[in-house]
């Protein structure tokens, strides 16, 4: 069936919608703040036969773009060898097994099966990350786990809806292994009314446009995505161009991960090799192939925007030598640090390795760490247990058009940080600061952007004090001549003991009492270009503004304040000689 | 209270492009118009040009109602009075960090200027916890000393903001004593005196915007009175906020952060009067121009309102603003086809300037408005009378370049598939404002104003399945019309934050009271007739663990516990058919909004009765192949001398002044008695 092109762009308009409308209503409806404020969740309709993304909703976390399709593929396969039971009209699937197409426990995936005229069309699956699902921390985030079970209740795929009705006996199974479970039913709600939302919308284009019609468009884009991409590729340098980037430590053993990756245009198609990486790592550092894979297209997707996010899209990339390393690990590796740390460092050396071969494209590395900090204790005076989150940002890479973002969030992530004022509110702790880190953007003809420096005291009871952070041991990468952003820092002060972590951004359960505090500080953004060539008025005013100091803008820029002026005439002798 | 003596009323509102004018003679009913350029840098030349134009008598004019973009385009442009900041140690930096964000969800780019600079942010020992305890106290020697640096640094006006201020603002207004010594003026804004909740990003930027353009405001509003009153002008200039109420000229610099977004706000306003004369009160609002189109959803002749307005990335209003939505495609908008072959319109525009091609001022994409042209939508005879000597032919060329060639069309199919595809895009944005706020549009009508809107509006409301239709008398100068209806506003807004199982009932009723208390007070000294004071009651209520808030409206304000829980369960059902009643409902912001009602003005006269012909083929211009799946005949009328009770059968084109309504073929319209043109969808077949 031929189609006019007409059609085809209002088609693919079409499903766009019914994936940014299933996103709008998981958000509204959510409980969780996880989803509902730092919009950690994504849907998507995904293809029959094997899973292959046919849509995805624009605001879903860009850790998801290629996640989702892994998972229902998985899930086919599943069915097909009779391991899990034949979908019927009204049932959801629950699973969160990173080993099936997931991240960490965590994101928990609800799968729905799309009928049309008896028949199984497609599937609409969303994820959502939820609060906790048991483990040894809340949260899940451990930074010491050495086998998933220490990470959480793991789900393989489970019917948690049988013909629309909820299942009480998996869902009491679910409760009595998750904390903070009453107000969980709020989130499933949500999650599942976003599937029928979803199946509401493609139902209604679908009955207006033909299901031959629908069913060509999907086949069409996808071919159209591929050369979509392919034309991107086209702009790249031929070549290899290779990139290492450094998770500090997998949290247990105290050495530093290396991601080795190259890159080659290899004709349209572009091969992400990363052979060499570190092999599997005993802490919760690991990925998992699907994470891995989702990770370099969101890194490709931040490169390149104009690309709908669909499996033809993904297909002309294409990952190799992730095999026997720790970035496709394997049953009972623990993985929580996925999603939020190494998918960072993964992107990050794509961005590094790329931005030679596109350097109007590609920014320096950004801060690419989500920063974080867990405080887990007793309030005496409300005389309660709490959990406080505190995910922080950093500072942006320097790039061709301007200087890095202060304080962005991570790289995976889109999501608004909470103010100082509610996390005060509600739970017993008094930020000394929250404030920009002077100093931290690297130098660039583009500097990186400031990360952020706090400082948050307990006012009473005892709590303990865990973090998965990364960048300690190096900061992002400049490029193109740039300097190195700031690394992570972290210090522990109780009573006069200033602890730093031997493992510089990782640490579990290090207890506090009243008056101790963690001071925090995050990476900056990574420079741009050499730093000599940066306008010396700009350095004035980054001077001016308390961004660097006099003898920063100096030692890093080759700028010579005289007061707080530029002296043009020793600036230009000094770079001179610094060249 | 003064009175208004003559009856004469105007309405003046200042756009980007054009200043608008609308002059109503209560007693007479006779209605005069302008339209004039906008002069940027003073907009006083404009609103003066204006009453110019529309040979206004001043000395007999009672009031003068004025929408003003001075504050919004200071904020956008940075265009700012030098303001400083002085806030508690440890937290300078609040300004500028924001809430952990970016731009866009993809591309790790992007630049974010803070609204007052770093060098003007200074810090004073004092701290408050979250109960308002004091932790540090206030040093009021830094205080003064640092009210010295800003003033040494050449700020005009300064922002005290302090941290947790809106549980305990003692500090807040100790600084205020302290700075009235040392401070030469009185441009001071206290962190919690606009919006005492907490979040202490949005509540420093909400302060910080309003301290950085009152100077701005006030000098405007000033020489504004002051070239009114040379020109014989003795009454009362009101100014328009962004809630949709208007304040008087006195009072509007105090809370000048409250003007901005007012323009869009006075069109949404005028379509609420329009709806609730023509029975509809059920409105989505839709204003195409030609860079952006606005959306904004009335229900019961009520403007959606919120109080978490961000005007542009990380600048957060959070006072009470008619909630209008920006939705991408204008008239500029340009059409591309992508790598993959498939036509993509927007969101580049070329904007004013060059525009589009048919505009002949050097465009060279094909745009929404070029395509209209092509296909006859727009009168191809108006491009003769363009400078730049551009031809229909110049931009059937740039269509078949770069469109037709590409996607295998000819120019016209080209130019079809881009309305299409910018209508579809359209109404998917609608469709999102919509279900956002938990309404479905199909139990709406759609209200179609701007240049554009009415050329769209039929399209649009077949797609999303709405079945009427409403086109104001003067879609180009709608906001104009806004100012002229508008009714005196005060809106309160208190946090309480408490279970509702815990809530004291009487505590509520208490706060009800007080702020309708405040409402009627301010609004008994603004020189203005009323026909009425009216107060509306809500509160904003969720599921304890929720962090999103959903309006729960009260007929009045002493409800009791229970009727108030089944009222948010019944308004949470509506929005997210989720029940929910295993979970504890929090109270959190009690909201009072105080309306001083005005006299409905008529706007029956918007298009002079005498002009009016006596049959629909004298108001028939002419015929022009019009293309609709196919090229057709179709008739084109002249609104203005359409017969008062007109029905038109679609296709055909209406064409006013500032405007071109298209009814699709199938499509009824009537005109009606207000003056309105109301179109049913499919209600011709």
């Amino acid at each position: 069936m031929s189609l006019d092109p007409i059609t085809l762009s209002v088609i693919q308009a079409g499903l766009q919608q019914v994936c940014d409308e299933m996103d709008l209503s998981f958000s509204r409806a959510a409980f969780s703040p996880v989803i509902a404020e730092a919009n950690d969740r994504s849907d998507g309709i995904y293809a029959a036969e094997d899973g292959a993304l046919i849509a995805q909703g624009a605001g879903g976390l860009p850790v998801f773009v290629g996640v989702m399709q892994y998972s229902t593929r998985r899930l086919i396969e599943m069915i097909a060898a009779g391991d899990v039971a034949e979908p019927r009209p009204g049932d959801i699937y629950i699973v969160n097994d990173p080993y099936l197409g997931g991240t960490h426990l965590m994101d928990v995936r609800f799968a729905r099966p799309f009928y049309r005229n008896g028949g199984l069309y497609c599937w609409l699956s969303n994820t959502g990350h939820w609060p906790d699902t048991g483990g040894a921390v809340p949260g899940g985030f451990s930074a010491s786990a050495t086998a998933v079970e220490q990470e959480g209740l793991r789900l393989p795929p489970v019917r948690l809806f049988k013909e629309g009705v909820l299942d009480p006996e998996i869902y009491a199974i679910i409760c009595s292994n998750i904390r903070v479970a009453d107000q969980r039913i709020g989130d499933v709600k949500a999650q599942a009314a976003a599937l029928l939302v979803g199946e509401d919308r493609l139902g209604a284009l679908m009955d207006r446009y033909g299901d031959d019609t629908v069913t060509a468009a999907i086949a069409e884009l996808r071919r159209r995505a591929v050369q979509q991409m392919r034309a991107f590729i086209a702009e790249i340098a031929k070549g290899t161009h290779t990139a290492t980037a450094w998770v500090d430590s997998d949290g247990v053993v105290n050495e530093p991960l290396a991601i080795r990756l190259s890159v080659t245009r290899d004709g349209d198609d572009l091969v992400f090799d990363f052979a060499g990486s570190s092999p599997p790592c005993l802490g919760p550092m690991n990925s998992v192939r699907a994470t891995t894979l989702s990770s370099v297209y969101l890194a490709v997707r931040h490169i390149f925007p104009e690309v709908p996010i669909s499996a033809g899209a993904f297909e002309p990339l294409k990952v190799a030598g992730i095999e026997g390393t720790f970035l496709d690990a394997q049953y009972p590796r623990p993985v929580s640090g996925c999603a939020a740390e190494v998918s960072q460092r993964i992107a990050e050396a794509v961005f590094a390795a790329l931005v030679p071969a596109l350097p109007d494209r590609v920014t320096a590395a950004p801060a690419g760490t989500s920063g974080n900090l867990a405080l887990g204790g007793h309030d005496p005076e409300r005389g309660r247990d709490f959990v406080m989150y505190q995910l922080s940002g950093g500072g942006y890479g320097g790039n061709a058009g301007h200087d890095g973002l202060s304080n962005g969030c991570s790289t995976i992530g889109i999501s608004k940080a909470p103010p100082v004022e509610i996390m005060e509110q509600a739970f017993p702790v008094l930020y000394h600061h929250y404030a920009l880190r002077e100093g931290s953007g690297g130098a660039g003809r583009a500097r990186g952007g400031f990360g952020l420096d706090y400082k948050v005291e307990l006012r009473r009871g005892q709590a303990k004090a865990s973090f998965v952070m990364d960048h300690g041991w190096v900061g992002p990468q400049g490029v193109l001549d740039g300097g190195d952003g700031a690394p992570n820092e972290v210090c522990v002060l109780r009573g006069s003991d200033r602890h730093v972590p031997a493992h510089l951004s990782k640490e579990q359960d290090i207890p506090l009492g009243p008056g101790d505090a963690v001071h925090v500080r995050t990476p900056g953004g990574g420079g741009y270009g050499n730093p000599l060539d940066r306008d010396p008025n700009l350095v004035q005013r980054d001077v001016e503004l308390g961004y660097y100091t006099g003898a920063e803008a100096q030692r890093l820029f080759g700028v010579v304040l005289s007061g707080n002026v530029v002296d043009q005439t020793a600036t230009a002798a000094f770079r001179k000689k610094q060249r | 209270m003064a009175r208004e003596a003559t009856g004469q009323v105007v309405g003046v509102d200042v756009g980007g492009t054009f200043t608008d004018l609308v002059q109503i003679d209560h007693q007479s009913g006779a209605v005069r118009l302008a339209k004039v350029p906008s002069t940027p840098e003073n907009q006083a030349y404009g609103v003066l040009n204006a009453l110019k134009a529309a040979r206004a008598d001043l000395s007999a004019l009672d009031l003068i109602v004025h929408g003003t973009t001075t504050t919004t385009n200071a904020v956008l442009e940075r265009k700012l009075s030098k303001t400083g900041l002085i806030t508690t140690k440890g937290f300078r930096d609040v300004l500028e960090l924001g809430r952990r964000t970016r731009p866009q969800a993809y591309g790790m780019k992007g630049e974010f200027r803070p609204i007052i600079p770093r060098d003007l942010r200074l810090e004073v020992p004092e701290r408050m916890d979250a109960e308002g305890r004091v932790v540090v106290p206030l040093d009021e020697a830094a205080l003064r000393a640092a009210a010295a640096d800003l003033l040494a640094a050449g700020c005009e006006a300064v922002v005290v903001h302090f941290l947790h201020a809106y549980a305990n603002p003692r500090h807040e207004l100790r600084a205020a004593e302290v700075l009235r010594d040392v401070w030469p003026n009185g441009y001071q804004t206290l962190g919690h005196a606009l919006l005492s909740e907490s979040r202490e990003f949005e509540r420093g930027v909400t302060a910080a915007v309003n301290a950085s353009v009152q100077p701005l405001l006030a000098r405007y509003i000033r020489q504004l009175e002051q070239e009114l009153q040379e020109g014989g002008y003795h009454g009362q200039l009101l100014v328009m906020n962004g809630n949709g109420g208007m304040v008087s000229s006195a009072r509007v610099a105090e809370e000048a952060a409250k003007t901005v977004m007012s323009g869009p706000a006075s069109g949404v306003i005028a379509a609420a009067s329009a709806g609730r004369a023509a029975g509809l009160p059920d409105l989505i609002t839709y204003d195409m121009g030609g860079t952006s189109t606005d959306v904004a959803l009335i229900r019961g002749a009520e403007p959606s309102v919120s109080n978490e307005t961000e005007i542009e990335y990380a600048m957060p209003i959070h006072v009470p603003m008619v909630d209008v939505r920006t939705v991408g495609a204008g008239g500029g908008s340009i059409a591309r086809v992508n790598a993959g072959g498939l036509l993509q319109v927007g969101p580049e525009s070329a904007g004013a300037d060059p525009g589009p091609v048919c505009y002949g001022r050097g465009g060279t994409e094909p745009t929404i408005s070029d395509a209209n042209l092509l296909l006859g939508r727009l009168d191809p005879a108006r491009i003769a009378s363009v400078e730049g000597g551009v031809t229909l032919e110049d931009v059937r060329a740039v269509f078949e370049d770069r469109l037709g060639r590409p996607l295998g069309l000819e120019a016209t199919g080209a130019a079809e598939a881009v309305i299409r595809v910018a209508n579809t895009k359209m109404a998917g944005a609608i469709r999102m404002v919509s279900v956002s706020l938990g309404a479905d549009p199909r139990d709406f009508a759609l209200f179609a104003f701007g240049g554009a809107g009415p050329l769209h509006a039929s399209a649009l409301a077949r797609e999303l399945g709405i079945p009427r239709v409403l086109i104001p008398p003067r879609p180009g100068i709608t906001n104009a019309i806004g100012c002229v209806v508008a009714d005196l506003r005060h809106d309160y807004v208190r946090t309480l934050n408490t279970g509702l199982d815990a809530l004291d009932m009487d505590l509520l009723r208490g706060v009800f009271a007080e702020q309708a208390a405040a409402g009627a007070a301010l609004i008994k000294t603004e020189p203005v007739r009323l026909s009425g004071v009216k107060f509306v009651y809500s509160v904003d209520m969720q599921f304890a663990g929720q962090t999103h808030l959903l309006r729960v409206q009260l007929e009045r304000p002493d409800v009791g516990r229970d009727e108030l829980r089944r009222l948010f369960e019944e308004v949470y059902f509506r929005r997210f058919r989720v029940e929910l009643s295993e979970i504890r409902a929090n109270v959190v912001n009690v909201n009072t909004s105080v309306i001083g009602e005005r006299e409905p003005a008529d706007l029956s006269t918007l298009i002079d009765p005498g002009g009016r012909k006596a049959s629909l083929q004298e108001a028939r211009v002419a015929d022009r192949e019009v293309y609709f799946d196919g090229w057709r005949e179709t008739p084109v009328y002249r609104r203005d001398w359409l017969p008062p009770k007109a029905v038109v059968e679609g296709p055909a084109v209406i064409e006013q002044m500032d405007t071109t309504v298209l009814l699709e073929p199938g499509d009824l319209v009537r005109s009606e008695s207000g003056g309105n043109l109301l179109v049913e969808i499919g209600g011709g077949a």
